[in-house]
């Protein structure tokens, strides 16, 4: 299922100790890569192909012996299927505002770091917990002594007893997203803005630039690459958000706060419909495809990855 | 520009920063709090901030089969980072130093494993584990977490070696060292804490990994995110006990994020920043 696999001729296994010096067998340069490739390749790749095929049957879990053939029908079904297409609209929402959010919010408390003050290593520290503790626990605290109608610190402070989690869900789930992927996004930043060369900086305020004048055309351009990488990093994973939508709304009210991931784990695990789930699953991935070659080219591009590579 | 403006700005600047900072983190401080709470303590309308502390939460969930949970994720997260630096670290080595032909095609490759879906992934991983007895089995998930974190390790792990200076290996040659002399005497004293820093970024991900954990493990290979979904299903409110089971499970990652938190940038871009 994935476009650049490379061929691997599984016959020729080595086992012997490699040499590891430029020998005139390249297998023997290969010996170190195999075993780590094969494991890899069998691993991720069975399950993606097995996918493909499931997605071509009628199989439904709970009646075994009932999967057949049936074409391209689970495809159809699935694109006729109006919860599939909301579901798939709230990804791409849950995934652009989270991302766009967590970026302005993590350049924010980068550029608040980015200068030596009392208790700096604290304030870092105390800022990338929320990436740290599991996703799992964040979500479930935030179902509960957060958005909690009664007793819930949001409505303490802000008054009323809105209940978050059913008239806001999606907005309540990206609210416990974006707080967990900030960090993600202020330590990529801040290690942009720390590599920034100081000579060129000191240089713009020697020449009279004013703070945004240097942040504008000087610390921006600097940052931009890190800025991408950050958005197509954050977005591979917030795309795949499954932990808080399955904690906190199961997807509810109704279908309001369910992207792909929860989706299809419902058609599967609750449906037990393994051939439509593994269509949309085929879809899924097809679509992260797409959106995973800019990331790979980037990858690439910008971070000199060609030093070391051979050919 | 002038100098009092310059004094005064910093300071308030400084305290934004940490009233900032405590209320980004506040949900993590309110969990602390509330883990040292009585139940009936944990919900009131306002919050109490004056109560007595009780360990009473932890020993409840204990008592609820805690250690288990957190026995399976100890295992499993020991077990596959120790695979994946012993499959990663010779990848990453045949990978940058000694560069094998198509690296960048292998490079991309082991990128693309981890942009694909896991959700797609999951349908025949059910099917499969349920075949061989791998379902609710504590292997499922080494196995798993192990190709999930295999392309991360390979990635980061390499740009340490990019970073062994050729000067180092030429005059090692130079002085007729063997291969694995230069390997152990030259090479790994350089990438060792870079070795370190992958494991720790290893275990993080394996510790807080979710969506495998829930849908292929149950009651026995249960890892400590699926004793928390207990805390869902459960009748009333508990809202002590959750967060001092928060605050146990994630203490673990905590502290190796802490301690790894220098080279935390450069796991979660796959080395691509240093």
């Amino acid at each position: 299922m994935t476009a650049v696999a490379p061929t691997v001729a599984s016959g020729q296994k080595v086992e012997a100790k490699p040499v590891k010096r430029k020998g005139p067998n390249p297998w023997m340069r290969r010996a170190p890569l195999l075993p780590a490739l094969l494991f890899t390749i069998v691993v991720t790749q069975i399950p993606f192909i097995l996918t493909v095929v499931y997605s071509f049957q009628s199989w439904n879990l709970v009646r075994p012996g009932s999967e057949h053939f049936v074409g391209f029908r689970n495809y159809i079904d699935v694109f006729a299927d109006s919860q599939f297409r909301g579901a798939m609209l709230n990804t791409v929402v849950l995934t652009v505002v989270c991302v766009f959010v967590a970026l302005v919010l993590g350049l924010g408390l980068a550029l608040l770091l980015d200068r030596k003050f009392l208790g700096r290593g604290v304030v870092r520290t105390l800022l990338i917990t929320p990436f740290l503790i599991l996703p799992a626990a964040g979500a479930l605290l935030w179902k509960t002594t957060m958005f909690d109608p009664t007793y819930g610190l949001l409505n303490f402070v802000f008054g009323g007893d809105t209940d978050w989690l059913s008239e806001f869900p999606l907005a309540s789930v990206m609210t416990q997203i974006v707080w967990q992927w900030t960090p993600f996004m202020m330590l990529l930043i801040l290690a942009g803005l720390q590599s920034q060369p100081k000579d060129v900086l000191e240089a713009a305020q020697v020449d009279g630039a004013g703070r945004w004048r240097t942040f504008a055309s000087i610390t921006l351009p600097h940052l931009s690459r890190y800025l991408q990488l950050s958005v197509l990093l954050g977005a591979i994973y917030i795309v795949n958000s499954f932990d808080a939508i399955f904690l906190m709304t199961q997807g509810g009210p109704g279908t309001a706060s369910t992207n792909l991931p929860y989706y299809i784990y419902q058609r599967a695990f609750q449906g037990f419909d393994i051939g439509q789930s593994s269509a949309m699953g085929v879809i899924v991935v097809i679509l992260t495809l797409i959106v995973a070659t800019f990331a790979l080219r980037l990858m690439f591009r910008s971070f000199d990855v060609s030093k070391g590579v051979a050919k | 520009m002038s100098a009092g403006r310059r004094r005064l700005g910093p300071a308030s600047l400084t305290a934004a920063t940490w009233v900032v900072a405590i209320l980004f983190v506040f949900p993590l401080i309110w969990m602390v709090i509330t883990a040292f709470k009585q139940e009936a303590d944990a919900y009131t309308d306002p919050p109490k901030i004056a109560f007595t502390p009780t360990l009473d939460q932890f020993a409840s969930i204990v008592e609820r089969g805690f250690l288990p949970y957190l026995g399976n994720s100890a295992f499993v997260t020991v077990l596959s980072t120790l695979i994946v630096l012993l499959l990663g670290v010779p990848a990453a080595y045949a990978l940058s130093l000694a560069p094998v032909p198509k690296t960048s095609n292998v490079l991309g490759f082991f990128l693309s494993t981890k942009m694909l879906p896991i959700v797609a992934a999951i349908i025949p991983l059910y099917v499969i584990s349920q075949r061989t007895q791998l379902l609710d089995n504590v292997w499922a998930l080494v196995i798993l977490y192990t190709a999930m974190n295999l392309p991360l390790a390979i990635w980061m792990m390499r740009s340490f070696f990019l970073e062994v200076p050729t000067e180092m290996i030429e005059a090692g040659r130079v002085d007729g060292a063997t291969l694995p002399t230069l390997l152990y005497r030259v090479i790994l004293p350089v990438v060792a804490p870079g070795i370190a820093a992958t494991a720790l970024i290893c275990v993080i991900f394996s510790w807080t990994e979710f969506f495998y954990a829930v849908n292929l493990t149950a009651a026995r290979a249960g890892t400590v995110p699926v004793f928390l979904v207990g805390f869902i299903t459960s009748e009333g409110l508990y809202w002590a006990q959750l967060s001092a089971a928060a605050l146990l499970a994630s203490m673990p990652v905590m502290i190796v994020g802490w301690i790894a938190q220098n080279h935390l940038v450069r796991g979660l871009s796959m080395g691509a920043v240093k």
